[in-house]
């Protein structure tokens, strides 16, 4: 008992690690504001292009969600990143992983919005229609909000997936929370900057996962 | 034109490589079919054991869930393999892979079929107790063919999202898809290998995209 408490909750090591830990945490909320912020604008641009009645817009834009869904983000992530410097394009991690992660998650994002897209009732097309709104009008101002209301739980828990996602960002370097963690952890020779991270992770996600439960229920009910 | 397919697509490093590429595919696909029937098999239990509604276990049930879907999986992955030898537990990568992704996998699987169970009337409960078939029997019976009906669309998804985690293992030297294939690409010196990876990734979850795809379609095609 007495190893398990020193090598995972060892409160000296924890002590030291945590400044490091502090500034990794920055580093990843920094990313989760690029990649949340340009997923969902992103994801939405690719919902209106799965909807479109033109063809030769709806089957490649299906095409790029269905490829970006069976992609592993790691992969797309190394592939940027080790792959592209052969082709002579040289990117930095950060850049990379947002370049993957815009990737991935506006694929992620676009199918919960075309759900919600789906879900608001025609005639809320035609009533805006009629009142002189233009599409793009009727779009932002009627449509838009229905359907994000209606898919709120889904954006959420697909916003908690976005973060997780963030600490992938430690397998090309980027010195984010994970990263930090794990440097502290090859230093000290002990597991507790791990778990240390892990507590950060619960800190920022445990309410948004309650809430995610939350909105859930109050839809089944 | 020419120096991108020499660059992505070279097919000596190609046929070089290929066959160690569909070793990891093996690799990834085994460890992928056990994460997928212990994940759902502990989280189907978890979901059947809250439903009976005993404060303690639906507690600790709930922690357990909210806990794992909260934390990355890959943190959970340094823990267990870099963490456990010092206190005399040593995992092969595969094994914490394994771990990892099945608990992560329960976790959700869990929530998924709770919100199922809690979607199916009341009335139903109470014709299956009536007929005197028992709480558990009307559980199995009544109440989980009709959860575990709500559940695929979302279950499917959520499948299809842990298995492609199996990528992580490459961050702690499991032989699948992309270790092989990164591997292949610091030997070769050239980025066919990644195309490779790329290549193999479509060729096992597109089916699975395209099936989850048709799921959500037909269901949201019912409900009309």
């Amino acid at each position: 008992m007495d190893i398990f408490l020193d090598q995972f909750f060892n409160l000296a090591i924890m002590q030291k690690a945590f400044p490091l830990l502090l500034k990794g945490a920055w580093m990843t909320l920094q990313l989760c504001v690029a990649v949340i912020l340009l997923g969902l604008v992103g994801g939405l641009f690719v919902a209106l292009g799965n909807l479109s009645p033109r063809r030769w817009v709806r089957w490649p834009t299906i095409v790029y969600t269905d490829v970006f869904r069976a992609l592993p983000p790691l992969v797309l992530l190394i592939f940027i990143y080790s792959g592209l410097p052969f082709a002579g394009i040289k990117v930095s991690p950060f850049t990379a992983v947002v370049i993957a992660f815009l990737l991935n998650n506006s694929s992620y994002y676009a199918e919960v919005y075309r759900a919600g897209l789906i879900s608001v009732a025609k005639g809320q097309w035609e009533a805006a229609a009629s009142t002189g709104l233009s599409r793009t009008q009727s779009l932002i101002h009627v449509v838009l909000p229905q359907a994000v209301r209606n898919v709120l739980p889904d954006l959420l828990s697909n916003t908690v997936e976005v973060v997780k996602l963030t600490s992938l960002a430690s397998v090309i370097s980027l010195s984010e929370l994970l990263y930090s963690a794990d440097m502290a952890r090859s230093v000290t020779y002990n597991a507790s900057p791990l778990v240390l991270a892990a507590l950060f992770y619960l800190v920022l996600l445990w309410p948004l996962v309650r809430l995610v439960s939350h909105f859930q229920r109050r839809l089944a009910a | 034109m020419d120096r991108f397919l020499e660059t992505f697509f070279n097919p000596v490093v190609m046929a070089k490589y290929a066959p160690d590429v569909i070793a990891g595919m093996g690799v990834t696909l085994v460890i992928a079919a056990a994460v997928i029937v212990a994940g759902i098999a502990l989280g189907l239990g978890l979901a059947c054991l809250r439903a009976y509604r005993r404060k303690i276990p639906n507690f600790f049930i709930i922690c357990y869930a909210d806990i794992f879907r909260a934390l990355p999986p890959l943190v959970l992955i340094l823990i267990l393999y870099f963490g456990f030898p010092s206190i005399g537990i040593r995992l092969s990568g595969s094994m914490v892979l394994f771990i990892v992704l099945s608990l992560t996998l329960a976790a959700f699987a869990e929530e998924i079929f709770w919100a199922g169970f809690s979607s199916v009337e009341k009335g139903q409960w109470e014709a299956g107790i009536a007929t005197g078939l028992g709480f558990t029997r009307t559980l199995v019976y009544v109440a989980l063919p009709q959860a575990v009906r709500l559940a695929m669309p979302p279950l499917v998804n959520r499948v299809l999202a842990i298995t492609k985690m199996t990528a992580l293992g490459s961050a702690i030297g499991v032989v699948e898809i992309l270790s092989a294939s990164t591997t292949a690409q610091s030997f070769s010196g050239s980025a066919t290998p990644l195309t490779l990876s790329v290549i193999a990734y479509l060729a096992i979850f597109m089916p699975m995209v395209v099936f989850a795809r048709w799921l959500e379609n037909r269901t949201a095609w019912k409900k009309r």
